[in-house]
């Protein structure tokens, strides 16, 4: 169904290994883990889900409209004149969409505080996750947040989709670069390996590297 | 001021549970009872004042009010990008207060300094500028910030005039007479004493943003001199747009744009900018002639 719906979005092509890595993390998200629905969008005590690595957001949008939260029909005019829909989504325009990104190394942070804010109202059921992208840890604002969520021991989850996009790499891996977290890896294309890794409750911050095929290959 | 400002957001957080406070080191040490009471929102980061602004807009979406707090180069120019995306893309507010503006921290060279604060975040929309001029106009400026949800930026210093003005929001008209001299925050002193005997209007202001323009086409005549304790010129675009088709001459003075590569202390920097009393004596009657 997801996959029918993607095939309508189009204008943004530059984007599409970008988009199509994301799109079964996003499924088991939205049809499996998070506690949202257009009906509930807007409840404080709602799970929040950030799209740090808003480039390419055409599966996004997709589950989105799958599940309910913005009308199909925008998804056929992405990136034009007046339409909610633009190449890197914004959280004032679109339903459900709790981030404005795009510029890369903003979601994290942005996820820090709002677990943070979660925790001080008492929502402790409300979940905070974050996806990322491998190339985009190597924007340095990542680390302030990897590091003062290890150290305050902040429950949230990070998923970083591995498409190997980084241009350096990382030596020992992307795990070696969350110290002080736990760590699930997964097929990124396998819906009950990516639930088991995203529906555990930890008392201390998350990483799930989602693996997809390389981007350059 | 900034002990009025730990006092007073000190107590905001025993009062409001909605309040947080973000730090990134910078006053920890002053804010340490608050830290220890309030653990859940009374929050030091690290020296990370990307993250710093980013768990400031986190907190803001989930319904909280962040203050934030650091020296202004690394609250506001360092975070820059965090501060345009993380709240105002976001449709997010906080309440931003510095210290270290210009050039207070004098002694610790050009790294500290921040006279360009002011001009950043006048490239985003939607900011409330303070500057108040003397320590007794900070705790209403912190109090009200608490009961809604926009963005503030409250710009403490070292420098105070003699007198408070609580009441400097607006355009205050202190004394009348000829050409308009506007003094923002700590320069109405400075402005006082180098006009003492001059036949010219002195107005104040501590909430230079949103610049009271309706108040400025009041009372400008045709000429005009704004004293800002910032990058000189920062508001001759607002002051423009407020005069728009009124025939007028403006003089903008403020701190320059080079780089004094010198020490001392902020009175030293203050002459070598021209904002001590004889200097801005000198620009004034230089201009009006």
């Amino acid at each position: 169904m997801t996959a029918t719906t993607l095939r309508r979005l189009t204008g943004d092509e530059k984007h599409a290994p970008s988009a199509h890595s994301t799109l079964d993390v996003l499924r088991v998200l939205y049809e499996r883990v998070l506690r949202i629905s257009p009906e509930t969008a807007d409840e404080p005590d709602r799970d929040r889900f950030l799209l740090s690595k808003g480039h390419g957001p055409a599966a996004y949008y997709a589950v989105l409209a799958d599940r309910g939260f913005i009308p199909e029909h925008w998804l056929d005019r992405m990136g034009r004149w007046h339409s909610r829909l633009g190449t890197h989504p914004d959280r004032v325009l679109i339903p459900g969409v709790e981030v404005g990104t795009g510029s890369l190394g903003h979601g994290l942070g942005l996820a820090v505080g709002t677990a943070l804010g979660l925790r001080a109202q008492g929502f402790t059921e409300a979940r905070t996750f974050v996806l990322l992208g491998d190339a985009e840890l190597d924007e340095g604002s990542n680390f302030e947040a990897i590091a003062y969520a290890a150290a305050i021991r902040l429950p949230l989850t990070a998923i970083v989709i591995d498409n190997q996009s980084a241009t350096h790499g990382w030596p020992g891996g992307i795990p070696a670069r969350f110290p002080g977290w736990s760590v699930s890896q997964v097929d990124g294309h396998d819906h009950d390996e990516i639930d088991r890794a995203l529906s555990v409750r930890h008392e201390r911050p998350h990483l799930v590297v989602a693996t997809v095929e390389p981007k350059w290959s | 001021m900034r002990e009025t400002f730990v006092a007073t957001t000190t107590a905001l957080l025993d009062e409001d549970p909605r309040t947080a406070l973000v730090l990134a080191d910078i006053s920890a040490d002053v804010f340490a009872p608050a830290l220890r009471r309030h653990p859940d929102r009374a929050l030091n980061v690290g020296i990370r004042e990307q993250l710093m602004v980013g768990v400031g807009g986190g907190l803001a979406l989930t319904g909280m009010r962040p203050y934030l707090h650091s020296y202004a180069p690394f609250l506001i120019d360092r975070a820059y990008e965090q501060i345009k995306l993380d709240l105002g893309h976001q449709d997010a507010g906080a309440v931003l207060v510095s210290i270290g503006g210009s050039y207070d921290a004098a002694a610790a060279g050009y790294t500290h300094q921040s006279p360009g604060d002011v001009a950043l975040l006048d490239t985003l929309d939607g900011w409330t500028v303070q500057v108040p001029g003397h320590r007794d106009e900070v705790p209403a400026m912190l109090r009200e910030a608490a009961r809604h949800d926009d963005r503030v930026y409250i710009r403490l210093g070292l420098q105070e005039n003699a007198r408070a003005h609580p009441d400097g929001g607006k355009l205050r008209v202190l004394r009348r007479g000829g050409p308009l001299v506007l003094a923002v925050g700590p320069m109405l002193d400075p402005v006082l004493a180098a006009t003492r005997d001059l036949d010219v209007t002195v107005a104040y202001t501590n909430t230079p943003r949103p610049l009271d323009v309706e108040g400025l086409r009041l009372i400008a005549g045709g000429e005009v001199v704004v004293v800002e304790p910032y990058l000189a010129g920062t508001s001759a675009r607002l002051v423009g747009e407020a005069l728009n088709g009124l025939p007028h001459r403006a003089l903008h003075l403020g701190v320059g744009r080079a780089e004094i590569r010198d020490y001392g202390t902020w009175e030293d920097h203050a002459r070598a900018h021209g904002l001590d009393a004889a200097g801005l004596r000198k620009s004034i009657t230089d201009f009006l002639g």
